[in-house]
């Protein structure tokens, strides 16, 4: 045979860890939640708030500050010069304004630069531009994709872990039904959003869907560590950022899905085993699996990191943090939550039966 | 194993297929019936603008409003029903100030008869002033509002073929919004100015009867209006404007334009713009010029004073010459503008995303040497990892790839720059899918399996969890497609592209391949 990092009858007390994977994730949430509030939210690129951005290469390497001096005569109002890739002659300007005029703003920026530093020295290599109206419909776009995908997760996981479609058409519906009856009272759509999580998450426990509740909480645990680590390091979020976050949900469910699917087949095989060690010798099973797919996928995903380009880098940044922290959740998140449920279904039972 | 020759086959045809689907791509040496769908480019790759436009349909309705005062003006005159003023309010109303209140029966009748798209909304009555408020109709103004977006579309597609631009998309959007895309522009500078440039020609009296000085001071007469002309002062070489005080009645405007071209004066070595008037604009500029020799006639384009030559004489055939100090690329950008006509409301910008060729060209060699780079990698340690099984698995991808961009063709789909991430990403999942296999093989072979059993059961087992995996990043890939734009869309495309190219390489193709290996070549040891 080939080689094998992970020798067969490997024998990991995952759960008997999970202290510390619930410090450590509690840890970086928390981190993520108080940087959040520092910063008065995430940081919002030109898609979702507004603005110009304009990406210039200059002929010889130019300082952040003469760029700013430069710009001083076109009153920009709030904005900010950053240097762009390596080398110091490309940087990116970006300006709160947006003007639908014909004359635009990268017009009287270059205008002004090539007054300022030569005429020929001056390229734009880019420009984007996000006015009010579309920013909105960007939001609102993003805020919808975000529901949908809730929505089709949980109708999906729902009926393919617990074999049970009608619960899943249940839910789908009830989900519906109640995103309807927030919308009437106007409610805007992030809370929209968040209704709708938190509606999939009581459902699933009323329900007693254990594999599903599991698998979106280790998806939104994923969701969070990245909305947070991006809050942390500065990083914008713009339309790519949040394609990245839909990605990681279907990505980190993916492996979910492997683990879970072992344990379902250990729980048919084995009847006398205790539930958290069948679940243990479960994720130990598919352990050379999951760590190989991430493997694979990391090599390429650092690959596009490193030698990408500035233009997909916080693309990338996003999947990349997903693909870690999704591999790290389907082990020491999803799993732990199946054997607490099931703890606390089991002393119900005892209650029940004691009586 | 039974049917193996037919999946041989099919795996084969889909080959072929896929080769077919590609080669547009790569050559365009092609005989008649083969397809002509090539991969398209998008624009974060091929370098282009990206604009999203507004049309303010507004403005037209109020000169629409604003021509209907002037009739009214005229058509009281002519009753000799005196009034005080005739002026548009907000958009669509017109107050007119009468002076007696007899007459305000008589102008309803008027308003009646001749106004039918004017509702009559009231009198009120101010310091003995009848006020007569009118107001257009909202199935006119939406008319109106229609009427100006398509042809606005019109307008704009026709600058855009005088441009010369390979492949444009221009199309509405949605209300009141046009997307242009324009790939492979270098100077989006001076495209932007053509396609969003009203380019309303009229051409105004200069009012010399009364005082210019006044009318600046703040005492305007009300049949004037003072525009300005940009120039450049002699002595200082800055950029002035002049004042003039304007009739504000348009007697002739860009409407009515047949032809436009930029010539050369040899006197003074300068371009300008030659027009010539249809058969009816060049009866009215005919009767304009002989009514008026002496006066100035005042160029005005987007309510920017051109120049303002004096009237010397009746002009007959409806020519005229539009100067001011051009360059040449400005004379031609003008004629471009006026042959394809005034764009009949202003433009406003909502969105742009301009991408400089050479960004583009950059992208495409960094997107390229990334995924090769990852993509060589994952290949290199699948072998060592998975030996021959491996190498099975890499075919797999290699097909993988083909499938995959020859979907992007077949579908005449878009590849982006976050597409090639997709792709890059395809090839790091899908190994996933192998793996899942080749694991479940390498347990089965522990328990001591023979290859066939191992490969079957292996396959077997793994075949559900392979699909409820990949079928959630496929659900979100199809989610991010309906929302996405643009590069957004492009990754969508291509990671849900490979997910199905992925499912069928993965579970039937290598399946193929393992088979052929153990049946027809009886091979005793998995190489695994």
């Amino acid at each position: 045979m080939g080689i094998e990092f992970i020798k067969p009858g490997i024998d990991i007390d995952f759960l008997g860890h999970k202290k510390w994977a619930f410090i450590v994730s509690g840890l970086l949430i928390l981190l993520g939640i108080i940087s959040l509030i520092i910063k008065g939210g995430p940081r919002y690129g030109i898609d979702f708030a507004g603005g110009t951005i304009v990406q210039v290469r200059f002929e010889n390497p130019v300082s952040a500050d003469e760029i700013r001096n430069g710009l001083k005569k076109i009153s920009l109002g709030r904005s900010a010069v950053q240097p762009f890739g390596h080398g110091g002659s490309e940087y990116l300007i970006r300006a709160k304004q947006t003007s639908g005029e014909l004359k635009r703003l990268s017009d009287k920026i270059k205008d002004v630069l090539e007054e300022e530093l030569g005429k020929g020295g001056v390229e734009i290599r880019r420009v984007e531009m996000v006015g009010p109206k579309v920013g909105k419909d960007l939001r609102r776009k993003a805020l919808l994709a975000l529901f949908y995908a809730i929505l089709a997760i949980g109708v999906y996981i729902s009926g393919r872990f617990e074999m049970k479609w009608g619960i899943s058409a249940a839910v789908g519906i009830s989900l519906l039904v109640i995103v309807y009856f927030l919308s009437l009272f106007d409610v805007p759509l992030t809370f929209l959003v968040i209704g709708a999580f938190v509606t999939t998450l009581v459902l699933y426990i009323i329900l007693n869907l254990k594999f599903a509740l599991g698998a979106v909480i280790a998806l939104m645990h994923d969701v969070f560590i990245a909305l947070g680590i991006f809050s942390l390091m500065d990083k914008e979020i713009d339309l790519p950022v949040i394609a990245a976050l839909l990605t990681i949900m279907g990505y980190s469910l993916n492996d979910t899905i492997v683990v879970f699917d072992r344990i379902r087949e250990n729980l048919r095989k084995s009847y006398k085993e205790k539930f958290p060690n069948i679940i243990n010798m479960s994720i130990n099973e598919t352990l050379s699996r999951t760590i190989l797919t991430s493997l694979t996928t990391l090599l390429v995903l650092i690959s596009l990191f490193i030698w990408g380009g500035g233009v997909i880098h916080n693309f990338i940044f996003a999947l990349l943090i997903g693909a870690i922290v999704g591999t790290y959740s389907s082990i020491f998140v999803a799993s732990p939550v199946l054997v607490a449920l099931e703890q606390a279904a089991s002393k119900k039972y005892k209650i029940k039966t004691s009586r | 194993m039974k049917g193996l020759r037919w999946r041989l086959f099919l795996i084969l045809g889909i080959f072929f297929l896929t080769l077919m689907y590609l080669m547009p791509s790569l050559t365009s040496k092609l005989p008649e019936w083969w397809f002509t769908n090539k991969i398209q480019l998008g624009l974060d790759l091929r370098g282009g603008i990206h604009l999203v436009l507004e049309v303010q349909a507004k403005e037209a309705v109020k000169a629409t409003v604003d021509r209907l005062a002037e009739d009214i003006e005229d058509g009281l005159k002519k009753e000799r029903i005196p009034f005080l003023g005739v002026k548009r309010e907000g958009v669509s109303d017109i107050n007119i100030e009468l002076v007696r209140k007899k007459d305000v029966e008589q102008f309803h009748n008027i308003v009646k008869k001749e106004y039918p798209e004017l509702n009559w909304v009231g009198v009120k009555t101010e310091d003995k002033i009848k006020i007569v408020k009118l107001s257009l109709t909202g199935k006119r103004v939406s008319q109106i509002e229609h009427l100006a977006i398509s042809q606005a579309l019109e307008t704009i597609r026709n600058r855009i073929d005088e441009f010369g631009v390979s492949e444009p998309d221009i199309r509405g959007c949605g209300g009141s919004r046009i997307l242009v895309q324009l790939p492979g522009i270098r100077d989006p500078q001076r495209a932007i100015s053509i396609i969003g440039k009203t380019a309303r020609l009229e051409f105004k009296l200069v009012d010399d009867a009364h005082s210019l000085e006044d009318a600046l001071k703040g005492n305007i007469p009300p049949e004037d209006q003072i525009l300005y002309e940009a120039s450049i002062d002699k002595r200082t070489g800055e950029q002035i404007e002049i004042p003039y005080l304007l009739e504000k009645r348009t007697l002739l405007t860009g409407d009515y334009i047949s032809d436009a071209r930029v010539l050369i004066d040899p006197e003074i070595n300068e371009p300008y713009v030659g027009i010539s008037f249809n058969k009816q604009g060049a009866k009215i500029f005919a009767h304009i010029t002989e009514g008026h020799v002496g006066r100035r006639l005042a160029i005005v384009l987007d309510n920017k004073i051109h120049s303002a030559p004096v009237i010397r004489e009746k002009i007959p055939h409806g020519e005229a010459r539009i100067t001011g100090s051009f360059t040449l690329e400005e004379a031609k950008d003008l004629a471009v503008v006026l042959r394809a006509g005034a764009l009949p409301a202003p433009i406003k910008i909502l969105e742009e995303r301009t991408i400089g060729p050479s960004l583009g060209q950059d992208s495409i060699q960094k997107g390229f040497k990334a995924s090769l780079i990852g993509g060589s990698l994952v290949i290199v340690f699948m072998i060592i990892y998975y030996a021959l099984s491996g190498a099975i698995a890499n075919l797999a991808l290699f097909f993988n790839l083909l499938l995959i961009m020859a979907g992007l063709a077949a579908f005449k789909a878009t590849l982006t720059l976050p597409g090639i991430a997709g792709i890059a990403l395809t090839i790091g999942m899908a190994v996933d899918a192998n793996v899942l296999i080749f694991e479940r093989i390498r347990e089965e072979v522990r328990l001591g399996r023979t290859p066939r059993a191992a490969l079957d059961t292996g396959y077997g087992k793994a075949f559900w969890t392979i699909f409820d995996a990949n079928m959630t990043t496929l659900i979100t890939a199809l989610i991010l497609f309906q929302y996405g734009t643009g590069p957004v869309r492009g990754f969508a495309v291509t990671l849900s592209l490979g997910i199905i190219a992925n499912m069928f390489t993965a579970i039937f193709m290598t399946k193929v391949f393992f088979n052929l290996l153990v049946y027809k070549l009886k091979l005793r040891h998995l190489s695994i």
